[in-house]
């Protein structure tokens, strides 16, 4: 179960704007394997979904990958053609966006939109894509698929439409999903249905996923490995367990105290001072440096990155010395 | 749906009563008809005589109830100049601008959309930049000039196309029709190219703008995400989603293309109501003038009737709301 499907190597996505270049996505490595679920977390603005963006090739310009590697099953998704981008989007990479009220086509019925889906990249009659498009609706748990399928998207609850979003995200049983927030359209308890309905597909598929997310109590549900991003670069990863329970970088500290926990009840919660730098304005060196209690003088040039692409941080200061790896 | 054109069909009793009063008024105070109808030597008795012939002695409230109380039997009086009934005269004509105003249409569908879809797509480039000024020549240039000045090139030097009149006419399905016969259908080319120019650069920009405000929606990426091609996605997702506004001005300027085609017709001696009305406001034939104001009227009822269902078709949202 181990085959390596996604290997990233120094991502770099830039925008090239009349007031500077923003580099949304700067210098990103990521590995992933079949059946394991990657949790991408990090503020607005990080450079999280640009990053999801950048591997199906749908950044919109100005923006650009300007450097580095997408290796998706051995094959350079960065020197393919768009034919073969083409092919490969919603085949082998289907991609879940974040809010399902703006995805789907208004106009269209979701049958409409499920069967030209199917026949994107399947060679069937309009009367076998409509059954394939059934069958996954009933399979995300969506009641009365039959009748469903012929309504329109504003006919559908947020949470029902973000099941079609997956369903649909399923009908050719791809290798690899790209999900770019998306439960954080939905109520909670919609949200907890579709993250351990989204949890056993995935493993009884085999498929990759990558759960871009600003919300690391999502993450810490769902996922095995998590890589927590800041200004663009990926400042540490890990399995859930090693980042959750012993954060080596200030940033990811701060995460972990920001969320609300059982035994706070009354205190106010923490947070983490200041805002997300600018992207035209970032910070010499380390980036979080202006923010973190810990910066020295060291910190005023660029860390790299300790430890290797299962865990590793980039950061002068670890809050704590890894005890086991 | 049946309580929403019940509603429609109330309405649009109360709008024509309404204009019909307003009309005849109107009419009633440019001017006396017999001024014009009777020459100048014309004696009294002879003048008291045509006035009662006319109805045109009595006092006007009773010459607007009799003529409410034989509309609505379906009578709206006799042409003075034409001496045939006035319904009868405005429908010899109507088809004849009808068919060019529907051409013009949709000469404008077929020439403004792609056009738009296609300077849509590439915002700046040279494509973009031509088809814009294009379109600001269409609108700006006063539509007489345009079809002086298309008799000019295509009649005058060229020679390729008839500058007047409307040719021969056929029967197609019962319809009376220059589609028939080829003489009619170049005949009836350059006027309704005339007609069209200002609906054609409306119709570009309109979709340009659409094209470009819809292509950076989420559900565009989300199509390409789904690896759809890029040709389905502008003629499905993307068109789908802007003939809305586009039919919307398109039917209000259904009844606006009735009104130019005044100067149209005249350009190119074409037999249609709009040289009729203005030939009948000249001569004061008042039950013609007001006949035809109220077809006129009906027929932008309708016409808005027709937008409501096509939006409801192209609108899912609407459609379960109604």
């Amino acid at each position: 179960m181990s085959e390596t499907l996604l290997e990233v190597r120094n991502l770099k996505t830039w925008f090239e704007t009349p007031k500077g270049t923003v580099k949304a996505v700067d210098g990103v490595d990521l590995t992933l394997n079949r059946g394991e679920i990657l949790g991408l977390v990090g503020e607005s603005g990080s450079g999280k979904s640009i990053t999801g963006f950048s591997l199906l090739g749908l950044v919109d310009p100005p923006g650009k990958v300007v450097e580095g590697s997408i290796l998706f099953k051995g094959e350079d998704l960065r020197a393919a053609s768009n034919k073969r981008l083409q092919a490969l989007r919603g085949d082998r990479i289907a991609m879940i966006f974040q809010d399902p009220m703006m995805t789907l086509n208004p106009v269209l019925r979701i049958g409409t939109q499920m069967i030209e889906t199917v026949r994107a990249h399947a060679n069937v009659s309009k009367a076998e894509a409509r059954a394939m498009a059934r069958d996954a609706l009933g399979m995300v748990g969506i009641p009365r698929p039959e009748e469903r399928i012929d309504a329109y998207p504003h006919e559908f609850s947020g949470g029902m439409r973000q099941r079609v979003a997956i369903a649909i995200a399923l009908l050719h049983k791809p290798d690899l999903i790209i999900a770019d927030e998306p439960t954080t359209a939905l109520d909670v308890t919609i949200q907890s249905q579709i993250l351990s309905e989204v949890q056993k597909l995935t493993r009884e598929m085999g498929m990759g996923l990558i759960w871009i997310s600003h919300d690391l109590g999502v993450v810490a549900e769902l996922a095995q490995n998590v890589a927590v991003m800041y200004a663009g670069r990926i400042v540490e990863r890990g399995t859930v367990d090693q980042v959750l329970d012993t954060p080596m970088h200030p940033y990811t500290r701060g995460l972990i105290d920001s969320l609300p926990m059982e035994n706070d009840r009354g205190q106010p919660l923490k947070q983490i001072p200041g805002n997300a730098p600018p992207p035209l304005g970032r910070p010499e060196g380390c980036p979080f440096r202006p923010r973190c209690g810990f910066a020295t003088d060291a910190c005023l040039s660029e860390p790299s990155e300790t430890g290797d692409l299962s865990r590793g941080w980039r950061c002068f200061h670890p809050l704590a010395q890894e005890v086991t790896a | 749906m049946t309580v929403f054109i019940l509603r429609r069909v109330l309405q649009a009793i109360l709008v024509l009563a309404i204009t019909s009063l307003i009309v005849f008024l109107g009419v009633y105070a440019i001017g006396d008809p017999l001024e014009i109808l009777l020459p100048a030597d014309a004696t009294m008795a002879e003048r008291a005589q045509v006035a009662a012939s006319l109805h045109l002695d009595q006092p006007l409230p009773l010459q607007y109830l009799n003529f409410v109380s034989s509309a609505l039997q379906g009578d709206f009086g006799r042409s003075f100049v034409y001496n045939r009934p006035a319904l009868e005269v405005i429908f010899e004509r109507l088809p004849a601008t009808l068919e060019l105003v529907t051409t013009s249409l949709v000469l404008s569908l077929v020439i403004g959309l792609p056009l738009g879809l296609w300077a849509g797509m590439k915002p700046g480039s040279l494509t973009d930049e031509s088809v814009m000024t294009g379109s600001i020549l269409g609108f700006s240039l006063p539509n007489f000039w345009q079809g002086m000045m298309l008799i000019m090139i295509f009649s005058v030097w060229l020679g390729w196309l008839p500058s007047t009149g409307r040719g021969d006419t056929g029967t197609v399905l019962g319809l009376h029709t220059s589609y028939a016969t080829w003489d009619g259908f170049v005949h009836l080319l350059l006027p309704a190219l005339n007609l069209a120019m200002a609906q054609i650069a409306l119709v570009i920009r309109l979709t340009r703008t659409g094209v470009q405000e819809t292509m950076p929606l989420d559900f565009v990426k989300y199509a390409r995400a789904r690896g759809l091609s890029e040709r389905r996605i502008l003629f499905v997702h993307v068109l789908k989603t802007i003939l809305i506004p586009i039919v919307t001005v398109l039917g209000i300027e259904f009844g606006s293309l009735i009104a130019f085609a005044v100067v149209t017709e005249t350009i190119f001696a074409w037999p249609g109501v709009g040289k009729l009305i203005i030939d009948s406001i000249n001569m004061l034939d008042r039950p013609v003038v007001v006949a035809y104001i109220l077809v006129i009227v009906t027929m932008f009822i309708l016409i808005n009737l027709i937008v409501d269902v096509l939006y409801s078709l192209l609108d899912p949202r609407i459609r379960s709301r109604a």
